[in-house]
């Protein structure tokens, strides 16, 4: 997916909840009360979901990790394109 | 608006009530609990007030009542519950639960007195029982002979007052075998801690012709009086003469030693006990009948003790109420002044109406408002979920009246604060269902009645907990961190960037020198940039990361003063709103503009910056705004940036020298090209940025007062809207009111700067929980998993899992809980609220019985 899916996505749910909780509130002493818990827990959610994303979204370093581990993701998670998984017996870093 | 959004409208009322009607409106208000009364006899002291004698019944009744109480506890009973919402008693009941506590205290009374004759009697009949049937053995065993022995070597002078063990002297015994058939004795009983003293005593008065033998013994306490002695011995004096037996008796008396009379002859010994015998079983069937008497009145009063008392609690309170009332001229009518909330004041003529119905009098109570200069007391309307949240608003400072209330704004953004220096989802989890926990019982257990101040307190807030957890779980599943430890749902977006042959050649050298060799990725091309970040929260890569920290403290940081800015400038707004309901324009464009721009020049500025860094810069080097911008090591380093715009630093534009790309040359590279001007125009911006903010602090400071001072040179009133400026006659005073701008402005000037760095304890706190979490799990957890396989590892990581969740629940959960739950309390009081609020209000405090009563069972403070 791309960058853009999830931030539709979420922003999308969280501004329905933001802009429509409100109207599905029913009338009675504590609508107003109600009203401003829904808006805030929307903005708050939403603002704290946003800011991890955009911090995620353009990393300036990357994870340093043990070469065991490395193997292990590579087993698991694969590999970026161009890695070359053959072994040479020619080359040394 | 809602209800709590600002405090509820007040009016002073007057009400007229007759006499007759009176203490049954007062009742009725009391239920009803919205009518707080103002004391119009202030001055008159408690002895001078009308209703003096009912309140002096009232504490008779109460003393009647804690009599009653200590008796049924006296006799290890409980004291029943009552019901507390019972109505409060009418006049004429007053004077039959007078009656009915006389009779119940006077029975008690008489019931005691009988019981201590009774065992006092009792003991009597006992000793003398003890004391034949001991004198039997004593006088068997021989102790005559011993006694004229003893007796005659004191009177040749040799010998001490008792030794039993020489062997007597053949040659004397007919001799005093003739005295030992003279002998006289004198029986008794005395206490044992005074055995010895009195042995010693008698030695020493009657020159060692006295012998004394004594025997233990015990009497039984049938009654369970406190005070009866049981410890006793009976003793046998001998000696020869009568003369003695006077001074033997003087001394018992001072001993306190009592004398029973034994008969010599074994005959009549065994008569009298039969009598004795027969005497005790009666009176123990006496004291049996009695004590079961008093058993049965004390449970009949057990019962009503609470209720009544409930009862006599109402009817002082409302004698008291009475008393403050003032009577008019012709003693007919009675005047009370009380504050109550406009919106209720139908309510309030009602309970009016039914009291003066109750009462039977015909004449209607006159209920009319008052005009005032006085600022009215704040009420809340509250319901128990919003309750706890305005306690905790209230614990700072009560809102004026008519303010903004923090209140509504904090039940959200509290639990939100808490939960972003918490962030573990695991944790959340045990925090959410342990409030629950107490929402599902929550009936049963406020019908406890638990008295436990730290059991209140939790329970109490039980609705600031289920939301603090709801939201700590929202807050660890963006972190990705449950207990520690990271999920993988959508897939991490990090892969391996290492040709195998390289990872090879790696693994080898970290065998052979026996250390795990670590890679750091590049982002390119480790990051699958072009398919965007993990969707949901912190990658999971992260958790596998050493430098995991290098990442998460900028992500956190950036987060916390985003939200920290957020929140005060909320905050500003709300002051706004504040202006705006006091009509007072001065404030809105002088004060709250130059605020806003100060606020938003620098601080809002720096939460633009943060955000644009975060979408335009990446590790490959491209065109940034023009300039071209060569890698990572140049991106632009916000907080130096910041600080070098306040000392208008000059600095190069953009990060190459000649802004041509080149891939190689590093030399190129401006000096330090992280602390350059990275936007065009950037320089221009920031000058004009800070000059605005630096200018609006003498705006803030000075406009409003001299505004101020030069209408009151025309003479126009000075509405002050907070009373600040104005002393008790109402004058206007130049010097206090620049005083309170300057002060006003200072901290809102250095409050922005240093509030926005105090925001950082939310980073601060998340990396403190993490890094706990994480010892517990390293130490704990991942060795008790560890630890060896087949059975001896279940048993191991059966212990360290419970070291594990002890841990766990006492450390993290209830600790560090504790201290987020401080530390957001802290953010919300001074940072949020001294943005706009003033909290130097009132409480209502009406007149309610329940409040009352509650009081005095020590469920509220």
């Amino acid at each position: 997916m791309g960058v853009i899916v999830p931030l539709v996505s979420v922003s999308a749910f969280w501004a329905l909840i933001g802009f429509g909780g409100p109207w599905l509130v029913p009338k009675g002493v504590n609508r107003g009360i109600i009203q401003t818990m829904i808006v805030l827990t929307a903005v708050c959610c939403w603002m704290f979901w946003i800011l991890v994303y955009l911090h995620q979204l353009n990393p300036l370093i990357g994870p340093q990790i043990s070469v065991k581990t490395i193997r292990w993701m590579a087993e698991k998670w694969g590999n970026a394109p161009g890695v070359d998984t053959h072994y040479s017996t020619t080359s040394s870093p | 608006m809602g209800t709590i959004f600002r405090s509820e409208w007040m009016s002073l009322c007057q009400v007229f009530l007759q006499t007759d009607s009176a203490y049954a409106c007062v009742a009725e208000l009391g239920e009803l609990g919205l009518a707080q009364f103002r004391d119009l006899n202030g001055d008159a002291n408690n002895y001078q007030r009308k209703f003096v004698n009912e309140i002096r019944r009232c504490d008779e009744m109460e003393r009647k009542l804690r009599f009653i109480e200590e008796e049924v506890v006296k006799d290890s009973l409980e004291v029943d519950d009552a019901n507390m919402y019972i109505k409060a008693p009418q006049p004429k009941e007053m004077t039959e639960l007078e009656a009915n506590l006389e009779k119940v205290e006077e029975e008690l009374i008489s019931i005691n007195a009988n019981t201590k004759v009774l065992q006092k009697n009792f003991t009597q009949l006992m000793e003398m029982r003890a004391v034949i049937e001991s004198v039997k053995v004593l006088l068997d065993s021989g102790s005559r002979m011993h006694a004229a022995q003893s007796i005659s070597e004191a009177a040749r002078g040799e010998a001490g007052p008792i030794q039993v063990g020489i062997t007597p002297n053949f040659d004397q015994y007919d001799k005093e075998n003739r005295e030992s058939t003279e002998l006289k004795f004198v029986t008794g009983v005395i206490q044992r801690s005074k055995g010895a003293t009195f042995e010693r005593f008698l030695w020493r008065m009657c020159r060692g012709k006295v012998f004394v033998r004594m025997m233990d013994i015990s009497i039984p306490n049938v009654t369970g009086l406190a005070d009866v002695p049981t410890e006793k011995a009976v003793f046998i004096l001998f000696f020869s003469g009568e003369a003695l037996r006077s001074r033997v008796k003087r001394i018992c008396q001072g001993f306190h030693a009592e004398i029973y009379n034994c008969p010599d002859n074994v005959v009549e010994r065994a008569s009298l006990l039969v009598q004795i015998n027969t005497q005790v079983e009666d009176m123990q069937s006496v004291l049996n009948k009695t004590l079961e008497h008093r058993r049965r009145v004390v449970l009949a009063s057990g019962m009503n003790v609470k209720l009544w008392s409930f009862k006599v609690l109402k009817i002082k309170s409302i004698f008291h109420t009475l008393n403050m009332f003032s009577i008019d001229v012709t003693q007919k009518c009675l005047i009370a002044e009380c504050w109550m909330p406009t919106a209720d004041m139908s309510m309030v003529m009602d309970a009016l109406r039914r009291g003066t119905e109750m009462s039977g009098s015909t004449v209607m109570p006159v209920l009319n408002e008052m005009e005032t200069h006085e600022t009215p007391p704040t009420y809340f309307k509250l319901n128990k979920f919003t309750l706890g949240f305005q306690n905790i608003v209230d614990a700072y400072g009560i809102a004026n009246y008519r303010e903004v209330n923090p209140a509504p704004w904090t039940i959200i953004s509290f639990p939100f604060l808490f939960a972003c220096m918490f962030g573990d989802a695991g944790h959340g989890i045990v925090m959410f269902l342990t409030a629950l926990l107490f929402l599902i019982f929550e009936k049963k257990i406020i019908a406890a009645k638990i008295k436990d101040e730290i059991f209140n307190t939790f329970f109490g807030g039980r609705y600031v907990i289920i939301l603090m957890g709801a939201f700590s779980i929202y807050t660890g599943t963006l972190y990705n961190d449950f207990y520690s430890k990271s999920v993988n749902i959508f897939g991490s977006k990090w892969t391996n960037p290492i040709n195998y042959t390289d990872l090879a050649v790696w693994e080898v050298r970290g065998a052979t020198q026996d250390q795990d060799l670590d890679f750091t990725f590049s982002p390119n091309p480790a990051f699958d940039h072009d398919s965007g970040p993990y969707p949901w929260g912190v990658d999971p890569v992260w958790n596998l990361a050493k430098n995991k920290l290098n990442f998460l403290n900028p992500m956190k940081m950036k987060m916390s003063i985003c939200i920290g800015i957020s929140q005060m400038f909320f905050g500003v707004m709300l002051s706004l709103l504040n202006h705006v309901y006091n009509r007072s324009w001065l404030d809105v464009i002088f004060v709250f503009i130059p605020q806003m721009l100060f606020l938003c020049c620098i601080f809002v500025y720096l939460c633009i910056q943060v955000i644009i860094k975060w979408l335009f810069f990446y590790v490959d080097g491209k065109f940034i705004f023009g300039n071209w911008y060569p890698g990572s090591n140049c991106a632009p380093s916000l907080l130096i940036g910041l600080i070098s715009m306040f000392m208008m630093k000059s600095r190069d534009d953009g990060f190459v020298k000649g802004n041509v790309p080149n891939y190689d040359d590093e030399t190129q590279q401006f000096d330090q090209c992280y602390l350059q001007l990275w936007y065009p125009g950037q320089a221009m911006a920031e000058q004009i940025l800070l000059a605005v903010a630096v200018l609006s602090i003498p705006v803030m400071l000075l406009v409003k007062p001299i505004y101020q001072l030069m209408q009151h040179k025309r003479g126009v009133p000075i509405s002050g809207g907070h009373g600040h400026g104005e002393d008790d006659t109402g004058e206007f005073n130049f010097g206090d009111v620049m005083v309170y701008q300057a002060i006003h402005t200072i901290e809102f000037a250095l409050g922005c700067v240093s509030h926005t760095a105090s925001y950082l304890r939310l980073w601060a706190l998340s990396l403190a929980h993490a890094q706990l979490s994480e010892v517990l799990w390293d130490m704990l957890f991942h060795m008790g998993l560890t630890f060896s396989t087949g059975y001896l590892g279940a048993v191991m990581i059966f212990i360290f899992f419970s070291i594990f969740a002890v841990l766990s629940v006492s450390i993290l959960i209830l600790m560090e809980g504790l201290s987020a739950f401080l530390h957001a309390l802290r953010l919300h009081w001074v940072e949020f609220q001294s943005k706009f609020y003033g909290g130097t209000g009132i409480a209502f405090e009406p007149f309610s019985f329940i409040k009352l009563i509650r009081l005095a069972e020590g469920l509220d403070q």
